[in-house]
């Protein structure tokens, strides 16, 4: 049996922000209407709605999606929210995917939003509630820990050093200088990121991403829909997921081997043999800065403990033979969760079309994927995009 | 897409006002077991995609989806959460089966509802941050509001909604799985105290523990499996208005609009014709009554002189909630659509014990978020081959 072919026909995002003063309904709605004006479409053209948000725990919205319903268009739709933690970004376009695929509808708005700064003092009080009630939550450990942990596994492995992993940080907010919505564009150098305040060793300030609002939207359409909209849809060739194990301590947290079986259900579906030959643009998912490298790994996109020399080697900068994070990343233009995710989506979308403006990747890229990952270092979402 | 998609296997646990000497990954545990064993599937080589159904905050921890795959055999592979209705989890392997690259998906929905000391503040964090929540509104005034314009523009009566009760809570002292079983009078349920006028507390499905799990399997999977399929012949679900102050107290137009879509999916035409019980949402008494007339299974302010009649009881000619619904059985938080389902799931399959209707064989399951939701999914299922 052949599966339904679907495409991304339109995108758009709010700005990327430290404080939002609208609120998660009103940032949802921004997208949702920048990405239907952008194809030329209304509501009354789309079936269904998917829309992605991270922990409820943020907003202190219980059952986000209802309260997300009216801005992301689904007054009167079918509407399902999907969630997979920090992977939602990536997985709620899976969700929209499956949604036409399926044959029941045949257009699907996918909505992802986030509003951190409603949590206060810190977002990261919502993450205390992320552990084990039983095993962790006694021990009252939080994300930079954990993440410590992790990037300290991946150094050790391979012999890496800060300044291996600082590089990830300066590309990627160079490459968020061209982007309109970044909140973080702008030139720093490895020693600002090696001189900057530290969280939870090696993780120090510089080395995480931000914590944003903002709203991202794109429109999919089934292939006779897609035809009719836009003389460039963008095709959704692969998607794969998976999740490990809760006990992240019984792990060896220094390859993420969910990425990897993501990745392997993903090429399968899109017929990708030699990833490296046949991707030519790389949005892997990097809220810190060892994360780009773990995942371009994970990606099989460089051999296990070789992405930080590519990295040095130029090779993953928006002008090398892999572009990685051309966006500016999560790095560089912000990390609102579930929004950041899909972020990755959009520029897929655009930089495939050419419509990249000023960060527009050089020799017309046909195949690029997006990923995503999160839960307790523990989930991996891709999607394989391409125009061929 | 021409594939049927069937229902090859279900597991429970449950349900029990509480379940002190297990966890919320136990009762998984347990159910899962038993779906798999009722497929004669193994979790880790035959089954393609995991889908729980969650919310954070009746779980008591964020990024629930973090805490299922190791209970439910499912490590390594793809597994996602459904913050939604128990059906909503059930559209989704619906939909992941139907575009051909999925042969066998599981759903899984549960409750630990007596985990959660105040249920009612839960319920108060999903309401509008902005212009609701601050009024301080309990969910079962919202209830009693809907429930009060209801009998003024239907006609029914209070009796009709206290009969729903007696009827329900009956049909559940049949059901082996149901925690609130009850043989009750009219006057009982009257007389029980007011909670918001004209709600009255046994008039509202009691809380329950519970887990169920479903195997999910594509046409080609489903009959090389020794089991009896149950056929999804229908789906569909829909979302009416957020705002308290914008939406229509009257209509139910997200049922209707989730029950269009699933008699279009399902090509039924004539649903009260075609239908031989349904399993609809009665999480408060008049709601069952509202849902009935929304389904288009009678016409506006019918369903309560039919419940008096006993048109809806067991031996009626429209059977509803022989499992007791959620008022006998207990309301099961996410999972209580699925367990709306499962019942349809053993009627279908002939192993409903005493409560066993004669010659079914369309039935369908509507689920409802609650309070202060408009979201509403439903199910047309059969064992017609």
């Amino acid at each position: 049996m052949r599966t339904r072919r679907v495409a991304v026909v339109g995108a758009g995002m709010t700005k990327f922000v430290r404080r939002a003063l609208e609120t998660a309904d009103e940032l949802s709605w921004q997208a949702s209407k920048m990405a239907l004006d952008s194809c030329g479409l209304t509501l009354d053209d789309i079936d269904c709605v998917a829309v992605g948000s991270a922990p409820d725990a943020f907003d202190g919205v219980h059952m986000k999606n209802e309260y997300l319903s009216p801005g992301s268009g689904a007054w009167m739709k079918p509407h399902i929210r999907c969630y997979v933690g920090g992977g939602t970004g990536v997985m709620t376009p899976i969700h929209g995917w499956y949604h036409v695929a399926s044959g029941l509808f045949d257009t699907c708005l996918v909505v992802c939003e986030e509003k951190m700064s409603s949590c206060q003092p810190h977002p990261q009080g919502a993450f205390l509630t992320i552990f084990d009630h039983t095993l962790e939550r006694p021990l009252g450990p939080n994300l930079l820990w954990i993440f410590a942990m992790e990037m300290n596994a991946y150094m050790h492995r391979y012999g890496l050093t800060k300044r291996d992993l600082a590089q990830v940080v300066v590309k990627n907010r160079a490459n968020a200088k061209y982007h309109p919505c970044a909140l973080l564009g702008g030139d720093i150098t490895v020693e600002e990121v090696l001189e900057s305040e530290a969280m939870a060793w090696p993780v120090q300030r510089l080395d995480v991403s931000p914590i944003s609002d903002g709203a991202v939207a794109v429109v999919l359409a089934a292939e006779h829909v897609a035809h009719r909209v836009t003389d460039k849809p963008v095709w959704i060739e692969g998607v794969g997921w998976s999740l490990e194990t809760a006990y992240w301590t019984n792990r060896d947290l220094s390859y993420p081997l969910q990425v990897e079986q993501a990745a392997r259900m993903a090429y399968s579906m899109a017929g990708i043999t030699e990833p490296r030959k046949q991707i030519h643009i790389a949005e892997p998912y990097d809220p810190f800065d060892y994360k780009e490298l773990h995942h371009l790994e994970g990606l099989m996109l460089a051999d296990k403990g070789k992405a930080p020399e590519m990295t040095a080697l130029g090779i993953t900068r928006r002008d090398g033979d892999l572009p990685v994070c051309p966006s500016g990343g999560l790095l560089g233009v912000g990390n609102p969760i579930a929004a950041a995710g899909l972020m990755k989506v959009a520029e897929l979308f655009w930089q495939l079309r050419g419509e990249a403006g000023e960060r527009q990747v050089p020799g017309n890229p046909k195949r690029g994927v997006a990923q995503a990952w999160g839960d307790l270092m523990q989930v991996g979402t891709v999607i394989v995009m391409g125009i061929a | 897409m021409v594939e049927r998609v069937a229902i090859v296997g279900v597991g429970w646990y449950g349900f029990r006002p509480i379940t002190p000497e297990l966890s919320y990954k136990e009762i998984m545990y347990e159910a899962a077991v038993r779906a798999y064993n009722d497929a004669g599937i193994n979790p880790r080589t035959d089954v393609d995609s995991f889908i729980t159904v969650a919310e954070d905050f009746n779980e008591g921890t964020s990024i629930f989806d973090e805490y299922t795959p190791d209970q439910m055999g499912a490590v390594l592979r793809p597994n996602e959460t459904i913050p939604g209705e128990g059906l909503h989890g059930l559209a989704t392997a619906y939909m992941q089966i139907k575009t051909g690259l999925f042969d066998v998906v599981v759903v899984e929905a549960h409750s630990k509802a007596s985990n959660i000391m105040h249920p009612a503040h839960i319920v108060a964090y999903a309401m509008d941050p902005i212009y609701n929540r601050p009024l301080k509104v309990h969910p079962s005034f919202v209830a009693g509001l809907e429930m009060q314009r209801y009998l003024f523009e239907s006609g029914a009566t209070l009796e009709q909604c206290a009969q729903v009760v007696v009827k329900n809570r009956a049909n559940a002292l049949l059901n082996p799985l149901a925690a609130h079983g009850a043989d009750l009078t009219l006057n009982d349920v009257l007389d029980s105290e007011p909670v918001a006028e004209p709600l009255t507390r046994l008039m509202i499905a009691p809380p329950a523990d519970g887990c169920i799990v479903f195997v999910l399997a594509a046409e080609h999977v489903a009959r090389s499996l020794s089991g009896t399929p149950v056929w999804i012949e229908g789906l569909g679900w829909a979302n009416g208005s957020y705002s308290l102050e914008n939406r229509d107290w009257v209509d139910l137009d997200y049922v209707r609009l989730a029950a269009e879509m699933a008699y279009r999916t399902a090509g039924i035409r004539n649903p009260r014709g075609t239908l031989d019980f349904v399993e609809v949402d009665d999480s408060y008494a008049y709601k069952e009554l509202q849902h009935l007339e929304a389904l288009g299974l009678c016409r506006p302010g019918e369903a309560g002189a039919l419940t008096e009649e006993g048109a809806t009881s067991l031996d009626g000619e429209l059977p509803v909630n022989p499992s007791g619904g959620s008022l006998g059985c207990g309301h099961l938080l996410d999972a209580s659509g699925l367990a709306r389902a499962l019942e349809c799931v053993l009627q279908l399959r002939g192993e409903a014990g005493p409560r066993q209707l004669e010659d079914v064989t369309f039935g369908a399951a509507l689920g409802w978020r609650g309070v202060p939701t408009t979201a509403a999914a439903m199910v047309i299922l059969s064992n017609e081959d």
